[in-house]
């Protein structure tokens, strides 16, 4: 049995409250990876004098779509925790444009599932920010 | 991002971003100190924080030691390079505190170590370190 995507997303598995309050949507998956999308909200600014978004709401999404690139490629969910998330911030993402976080599970074993995975605004060749993670599954 | 404290003490202003996680500071022995209540949106798996509102916080807490640091330098921007986020403990339904501890500050790179704590300081539930470009106007 597959992980299944669509009932995930309907179950509000997308990152609970925070996810959802900062409007992170679905937006594509496959065998290893998914994609997901944060929309431009003013009220999310990291920087006021460009109106860029803070980093914060991109660390979330990238968080989420590499969770979820991992129990694609399991083929399940299995409970885990962000052993360590670090992001590159390759550029400003351009204001008013929403943000694709893509996520990839490249390497996974029993206990440890290691992720990387870019964030752009429209061109997946120019990326804002390279993440590279692990997560520690739950059981014993 | 956040305006520096200026030298007649006036507040710290945190960007939007800190506003959303309802984040507030408090000064600790002179040095800024980010409070983030718990709330449905900063959780993830019910009950818990959300692993990307906590580097959120260690984020805005380097800002604000930054921030602090060069007001008494004159202006700068600040922006971020690389931040590495480690996830120490659960974070539970409890208020979220964070401190940013400049390593270095140079005419270019700062260095800044930022840790968030609940209940017991000595009991981190994230560290994270953050390399900063800092531009001098």
């Amino acid at each position: 049995m597959g992980f299944d995507m669509e009932r995930f997303v309907a179950m509000g598995g997308l990152g609970g409250g925070h996810g959802r309050h900062l409007g992170i949507a679905y937006h594509a998956h496959g065998p290893d990876w998914a994609e997901l999308a944060l929309p431009y909200d003013a009220r999310l600014i990291g920087d006021p004098a460009s109106g860029v978004v803070a980093s914060g709401p991109i660390v979330a999404m990238m968080d989420m779509a590499t969770s979820v690139a991992v129990w694609l490629k399991r083929g399940s969910f299995e409970a885990h925790v962000t052993l360590d998330l670090r992001v590159d911030y390759l550029r400003p993402a351009v204001p008013e444009r929403t943000v694709i976080g893509r996520g990839e599970c490249y390497r996974i074993t029993r206990s440890v599932a290691f992720v990387r995975g870019i964030a752009h605004d429209g061109d997946p060749d120019d990326p804002v920010a390279h993440v590279t993670g692990t997560f520690m599954g739950m059981k014993p | 991002m956040i305006a520096p404290r200026t030298a007649i003490g006036q507040a710290m202003v945190l960007p939007p971003y800190a506003e959303w996680l309802g984040c507030s500071i408090e000064w600790v022995e002179g040095a800024p100190q980010l409070v983030m209540p718990f709330g449905d949106h900063v959780m993830g798996w019910p009950g818990l924080l959300q692993g990307g509102a906590i580097a959120g916080l260690l984020e805005v807490a380097g800002i604000a030691a930054l921030t602090h640091r060069l007001s008494s330098e004159g202006a700068a921007r600040i922006k971020p390079v690389t931040v590495t986020t480690d996830y120490l403990r659960t974070g539970r339904d409890h208020p979220t505190r964070a401190v940013g501890t400049i390593l270095r500050l140079g005419q270019r790179v700062a260095n800044v170590e930022a840790t968030a704590w609940q209940e017991d300081r000595d009991r981190p539930i994230a560290t994270a370190r953050l390399n900063y470009r800092i531009l001098r106007d």
